[in-house]
């Protein structure tokens, strides 16, 4: 397929993406619309680790512990001190950067499953850390923006008006949480293809050839944790708007984090589409898994019996299957 | 200033803490077993363990005594632990680690939602493996539960030591955790070693499940899990690529806990688990090997 | 009937297609060596009778078609010794002995061929619980060697034995091989690089290129053949 036809083929996918992203609303009810909204927060996140699992091959099991660094920042700026919640997402993906350097700081030297095993300590740790430091936490209580901050928080009373037109609040959450997904995604494109991209994939690859090609692999490792960080601040910070504006110690326990890889691996490394396909399952599946059975513990033997299923039958997850269908138009990253 | 030590105490709570040590252990080396055999943790082993226990305990609400139910247990998880593998592990067994990974992670889930499902969430309660009385040791009054309890736990990872060193099928078994290729051109037929890898994996959580519910008095489906975070602990203290190293420090670990729950008042149960995850941040950063792993040489 | 025969036998690697039908054989009680350059297919035609790479094409073996399976390849009497020795660097070298008679049944035979191999061997006795990763090059092509022995099987595979030994070790497994051979009928097909000891070894050769046979016949008259001297004989 020639070099044209391909990059003429990426950007009809990403126009179709795009407009897909406006056009969604109109056909999804109100809490359609929310959900969705969750899971574009989803994807925000698993496309920041995607840098690190897909890319630089480093398992996270800490990425739900990143994404409470975010939420956290945005609701404390915003109970506390006054700030747009809006404004507060850039910066709390900038605390979460900074997390994600210091979790990125060990990940250096460790590797497979010694970084799994202490990233999922950072998890399992966020928590009771949250809990503990409740002067600026607000402990097990947790923060709630509704309560505390009405008025900073954008669309609580209903309606938002934008760009001379008004939306209805869960609609507006769509477009922001997908907007800026999209345009995250874009950024995290570029950033795969150009040179830190092929460093990454070194260290994915072989850390031992990529150490002996001069390329400082701890450094690299540092760096996809700290920019994955970002993306997890960013999608938790949206994940407390789209929460009804609170969040809680136990709102990304373990199981965040676990949701996480799992959306990661189910949707295909590697694949924006198949990101955005994992960030719909995590979302989605375990809705219908309630649906199909209310008895306790039901809904989770049907998630994770689905889980298997994608596995077996698409090792290289969901995305896999969509770039074979659409082989000579997928744009593969 | 000179302090008087409560001897006694101290080794009534050492031994305590290896009877916690020794489930701990147990659990353990389930997890060393399908790492080295599949390069793969198996998130799961916790919920399985759980699930067996429930199996037991359910044998135990229909007539059977404690031990002829851990017997029934053991065997059945054994031969699940196998079909769970050719079931599901065996499909994806030359995909990526991750992938098996993940499929481990779904496992977690069809397990703990399963317990739920089966049973009702109320807390049941295991008769009791050993007399609650005490004895006398030297004087000093030891619980019975616990020496019976290290004694099981003792005995199950002598008797699997003694299979892998002295047996054929356990010399095979290791070979193709080692070297898989090389083990097929001998004539091993790997992907069952990886079946019985699992199946001794899945009966080792049966014991060690079965060994914990008893002195908890009241148990639920989530009763392993804080259990297979210190397991992890202890695997990593000990290098989680050696059996050895997760039993002694499965063990270290259950001793530890126990002196510091109970000679630093201010540690109760949550912290207890913040000390394990603390045991396994502080030895990845210092040395991820662990006591006794191979430390991880990469020769450029 | 020859013990071993391969008719037509193509294999790939991906999209690289290493082997485009091959054909050899091996009589009962033969030495056959396979030459050629790298890439040529030697390897591959091993791990084609092995069955570690997907082939077409017909594999019979004693009459039979070979299994497909490694496992199954063993048992039916092939001992691999494949490129790097595949010996089990960490466990001792009594347990690679072990592991080389996992196949069979008989313990009385397997014990009586421990000895024999540990006569034959005297530095594996010596050496008997030290883990195989601690052996010199030499000592391990010897357990290597002995490992497949272990299995007592009807036709050995050799995939490059010299690589990385000294001469005088070459000359002395070659030696050893050749024994083997003729005391107890062990049929042998050896793939080398090193042309001259191989030819020198052996009864009859084949020469691959490209994934083909180019030249076969007694080793003696490749000896002499001009292509076979200038290409790999190096005169």
């Amino acid at each position: 397929m020639s070099r044209a036809l391909r990059i003429g083929a990426g950007v009809a996918v990403a126009g179709a993406a795009v407009v897909l992203v406006l056009v969604l609303p109109h056909w999804l009810s109100d809490a359609k619309a929310a959900e969705f909204a969750r899971a574009g927060c989803f994807f925000i996140a698993i496309v920041g680790l995607n840098l690190v699992t897909g890319y630089t091959g480093q398992i996270s099991l800490g990425h739900g512990a990143l994404m409470a660094v975010g939420a956290y920042t945005t609701a404390i700026l915003t109970a506390n001190h006054g700030f747009r919640d809006l404004w507060t997402i850039p910066l709390a993906g900038l605390v979460a950067m900074a997390a994600g350097f210091v979790v990125g700081l060990p990940a250096r030297r460790l590797s497979g499953l010694y970084l799994a095993l202490a990233t999922f300590a950072f998890a399992v740790a966020m928590p009771a850390l949250l809990k503990r430091f409740s002067g600026l936490t607000g402990g097990s209580e947790g923060i709630n923006l509704f309560d505390k901050a009405l008025n900073h928080s954008t669309g609580a009373l209903g309606h938002v008006h934008v760009l001379g037109r008004t939306l209805a609040t869960n609609d507006f959450l769509f477009y922001l949480t997908w907007g800026i997904g999209l345009v995250l995604a874009g950024a995290a494109w570029l950033l795969v293809r150009g040179r830190v991209g092929r460093a990454f994939r070194a260290v994915r690859d072989s850390e031992v050839a990529a150490a002996s090609s001069g390329i400082n692999t701890g450094l690299y490792k540092m760096l996809a944790f700290g920019i994955s960080g970002f993306y997890a601040g960013v999608g938790g910070s949206l994940f407390v708007l789209v929460s009804n504006w609170f969040v809680s110690p136990t709102t990304f326990g373990f199981d965040k984090s676990l949701l996480l890889i799992v959306g990661a691996v189910v949707g295909g490394l590697g694949s924006l589409a198949g990101m955005a396909l994992g960030a719909l399952f995590i979302q989605f599946v375990p809705d219908w898994a309630a649906d199909l059975s209310s008895a306790p513990g039901a809904p989770s033997v049907f998630f994770g019996a689905a889980i298997i299923l994608v596995m077996i039958l698409l090792p290289a997850g969901l995305g896999g299957l969509f770039r074979r269908l659409a082989e000579p138009l997928t744009r593969r990253l | 200033m000179i302090v008087a030590v409560d001897w006694a105490g101290v080794a009534q709570q050492v031994v305590s803490g290896l009877s916690s040590g020794g489930i701990y252990a147990m659990l353990a080396v389930a997890l060393v077993l399908i790492y080295r055999a599949t390069g793969v943790v198996n998130f799961a082993q916790g919920e399985l363990a759980m699930f067996s226990t429930f199996v037991g305990w359910t044998l135990t609400q229909h007539g059977f005594a404690y031990w002829p139910a851990f017997l029934v247990t053991v065997l059945a998880s054994f031969v699940g632990g196998i079909a769970l593998e050719r079931a599901v592990i065996r499909p994806v067994e030359r995909a990526s680690v991750l992938t098996i990974a993940i499929v481990t992670i779904g496992l977690f889930f069809v397990v703990n939602g399963a317990a739920f499902w089966i049973w009702s969430p109320e807390v049941k309660s295991m008769p009791n493996a050993f007399s609650t009385r005490p004895i006398r040791i030297a004087g000093v009054a030891f619980s019975i539960s616990d020496l019976g309890i290290m004694g099981v736990s003792l005995l199950a990872v002598l008797v699997l030591w003694v299979f892998f060193r002295f047996t054929k099928l356990g010399l095979a078994m290791r070979a193709a955790a080692l070297n898989p290729d090389s083990s097929r051109l001998t004539g091993i037929r790997v992907s069952w070693t990886i079946a019985l890898g699992w199946g001794l994996a899945t009966a080792l959580g049966a014991v060690a499940g079965l060994m914990a519910a008893p002195p908890l008095g009241s148990f639920d489906q989530n009763f392993m899990q804080p259990i297979l975070l210190y397991a992890f602990a202890g695997a990593v203290l000990g290098g989680i690529d050696s059996a050895l190293g997760a039993v002694i420090g499965s063990l270290a670990l259950g001793v530890f806990l126990n002196l510091l729950g109970t000679y630093v008042s201010w540690i109760g149960t949550d912290l207890r688990q913040a000390a394990a995850l603390a045991v396994i941040l502080v030895v990845l950063l210092v040395r991820p090997a662990g006591l006794l792993g191979t430390a991880v040489v990469r020769r450029v | 009937m020859p013990l071993l025969e391969l008719r037509g036998v193509a294999a790939r690697y991906g999209a690289l297609q290493a082997l485009r039908g091959v054909e050899l054989s091996v009589e009962e009680g033969e030495i056959v060596a396979v030459l050629g350059a790298n890439g040529a297919g030697k390897t591959t035609t091993l791990r084609a009778i092995s069955a570690t790479v997907r082939t077409s094409g017909e594999l019979v073996f004693a009459g039979e078609r070979l299994p497909r399976r490694p496992e199954a390849v063993a048992r039916a009497g092939i001992a691999h010794v494949p490129e790097g020795r595949g010996t089990f660097a960490e466990l001792s070298v009594d347990e690679n002995l072990r592991l080389g008679a996992h196949v069979r049944r008989d313990r009385a035979g397997v014990k009586a061929d421990y000895d024999r191999v540990l006569q034959r061997f005297p530095i594996l006795a010596e050496r008997r619980g030290q883990a195989a990763g601690t052996l010199s090059g030499g000592e391990q092509q010897q357990l290597a060697l002995a490992r497949a022995l272990m299995q007592r099987p009807r036709l050995l595979l050799l995939d490059e034995p010299s690589l990385g030994l000294a001469p005088r070790l070459v000359t002395e497994f070659f030696g050893v091989v050749g024994e083997l051979n003729e005391h107890e009928g062990l049929s042998v097909l050896v793939v080398e690089q090193n042309a001259s000891i191989a030819l020198a070894s052996s009864n009859r050769a084949y020469v691959l290129e490209v994934g083909r046979v180019a030249v076969a016949g007694t080793s003696a008259d490749l000896q002499r053949h001009p292509a076979v001297r200038r290409s790999y004989l190096g005169y």
